[in-house]
């Protein structure tokens, strides 16, 4: 039986909860972070699929992991890295990329480049493979303090800064004509939205990992957007979707010896799964109503 | 009747080319006046000088007494209409309460007063109905009242109307131009109704600003819509022809059959 014998052992690897107890102390700041990033990503992601921007969060999250891995060859600060990638990526895709048309174009120019300086600077770099590894497919445990809590305040920032503008974004993503003549910054709004989404893309990458950020900043949107069509409960189930994937994750990553990643990934898909079949149900619920009057 | 809107003189290009010049024209509240002329001849500019959004070459653009400027919500905007996708967080009622508080920080706070704005914006247009539908599921006549309720939710004096019947079908067509007409005698508005085609709106026009080559004439449909006037304003052999109650045009230089469906009609 030496099958299950080895299945027995990569589940125990999966999935391990011995001295849970003593675990979870010891992860008390990488479960805030995770909660905080669970509300950035589930409230940004309501624009991001408003906007249609799924595609510019994966490229802004290359060039993000190129900053971040820039940072690890020179010695520099990881966070202040993926900020400075993930920023300019969201500048440069915000004003070249006016159109979705352009914006996919320059997405598409900008992330090869990215990716291609990330893994430069990664074969360069003689420190811990971890590391290496962990910028492109998530690592929060290895994440010290300090920058655990710069993750927080960060988060923090894109949160306050996403409520502050939501109305008149909410207005410019739905109606960009009608609310410029309203006198909505349309403008403003959306270099201030990528600015905030550039914010949360740096906070992602070093939670879950270049390659999986929209996990988190698009998957829960998109299921929310399936089971309802209310600004105010659309924002909310994002919200819970997105904090319940981050913080399961890290839950279920604590006593394995597995990246959270793959945890975040498939809760985060299995919520998306749930409610496309909750969809097709009420989608064909209300077709079989009578046709409102016209 | 006061005016609300008044343009002197004003000309308006791009590119180094005039779209038109020389144009003097008062909106009056309560008056409809359709805007109609050729693509590209600068009628949508027109409505964008108003909005503040672009700036005339010369002359002056003045509502209600001041420079026209970005953001007055004394007017009200319906643009085309185009159908939100799937992806938008908002039903019917939604969209009529951004026309309400939009424009304003944070996020809203649910209150009586607000929902009762809603409710007496939706019931002005007839769309209670399907106030909590998702947007995405509406058809294009149905989003266009909201629109018309969203664009009433500020209590504008003048309402920018950009094509709004396009690509909707005829009893939509006639719906929506009868709420604007509703709205601009209950309100007393001034109307701009930017259209390719005046037979919908036929009854209701005040005036027409027709805008072709560069030159312009305004006057009542009887006035401008003829042979002669078009003919002249186009340079070239136009025909205009009145049957049962509609005005057919037919031979205007650079018509496509889908701006001007009436000249294809007549081929």
């Amino acid at each position: 039986m030496i099958g299950l014998d080895s299945l027995g052992t990569v589940w125990s690897e999966i999935f391990n909860f011995s001295d849970y107890g003593q675990l979870l102390p010891l992860l008390k700041n990488s479960i805030i972070a995770c909660v905080v990033l669970g509300i950035v990503g589930g409230l940004i992601g309501v624009f991001v699929m408003m906007r249609d921007m799924a595609f510019a969060v994966h490229g802004v999250s290359e060039l993000s992991f190129a900053g971040a891995a820039a940072s690890l060859l020179f010695g520099a600060s990881v966070v202040t890295g993926a900020l400075l990638g993930s920023l300019t990526a969201a500048l440069l895709i915000g004003i070249l990329g006016a159109r979705a048309r352009d914006r996919n174009s320059v997405t598409a120019v900008l992330m090869p480049f990215g990716l291609g300086l990330g893994i430069l600077c990664l074969g360069l770099y003689h420190g811990r493979a971890a590391n290496k590894f962990g910028l492109l497919t998530g690592q929060i445990v290895a994440i010290d303090d300090p920058q655990i809590k710069s993750l927080i305040v960060i988060s923090a920032v894109v949160a306050v800064g996403l409520v502050v503008i939501w109305r008149p974004l909410l207005f410019a993503s739905t109606d960009a004509d009608v609310a410029a003549a309203r006198g909505v910054p349309v403008g403003l709004m959306s270099i201030a939205f990528m600015i905030l989404l550039g914010l949360a893309v740096a906070v992602s990458v070093q939670i879950v990992g270049a390659l999986l950020v929209l996990s988190l900043l698009v998957t829960p949107a998109a299921a929310a957007l399936r089971v309802s069509s209310s600004p105010v409960w659309v924002p909310l189930l994002s919200t819970a979707f997105a904090v319940v994937a981050s913080v399961g994750g890290i839950l279920l990553a604590a006593g394995s010896s597995v990246p959270i990643s793959p945890y975040i990934t498939s809760i985060s898909f299995a919520i998306y799964l749930t409610c496309r079949l909750l969809s097709v149900r009420r989608t064909s619920h209300r077709s079989t109503e009578p046709a409102h009057a016209t | 009747m006061s005016v609300v809107l008044r343009l002197e003189r004003a000309a308006l290009g791009f590119g180094g080319r005039a779209l038109w010049e020389g144009l003097d024209l008062e909106v009056s509240s309560g008056e409809l006046i359709a805007v109609l002329g050729a693509n590209g001849s600068g009628k949508s500019s027109l409505l964008k000088v108003v909005l503040g959004q672009v700036r005339l070459w010369s002359g002056s653009a003045t509502f209600l007494g001041s420079p026209v400027r970005r953001g007055d919500r004394r007017i009200g905007y319906v643009p085309q209409q185009r159908l939100a996708e799937d992806g938008v967080p908002l039903r019917g009622r939604d969209l009529v309460a951004l026309g309400v508080d939009g424009h304003r920080w944070g996020v809203p706070i649910p209150s009586r007063a607000r929902r009762q704005r809603v409710n007496q914006l939706l019931s002005s247009v007839g769309a209670e109905a399907y106030a909590s539908t998702p947007l995405s599921s509406l058809s294009g006549g149905e989003q266009q009242r909201l629109r018309i309720a969203q664009a009433l939710a500020a209590d504008p004096r003048l309402l920018l109307c950009d094509e709004p019947l396009l690509s909707l079908d005829l009893p939509h067509q006639r719906l929506v131009s009868d709420l604007v007409d509703n709205a601009r005698r209950r309100l007393d508005l001034g109307v701009l109704f930017v259209t390719h085609d005046i037979n919908p709106i036929l009854d209701k026009v005040d005036r027409v600003l027709y805008i072709a080559n560069h030159r312009f004439r305004i006057g009542t449909p009887d006035e401008v819509m003829t042979t002669d006037v078009l003919s002249e304003l186009f340079d070239a052999p136009v025909e205009v022809i009145r049957h049962n109650g509609r005005i057919l045009v037919a031979g205007v230089p650079d018509h496509d059959p889908y701006h001007h469906p009436e000249a294809a009609v007549l081929r």
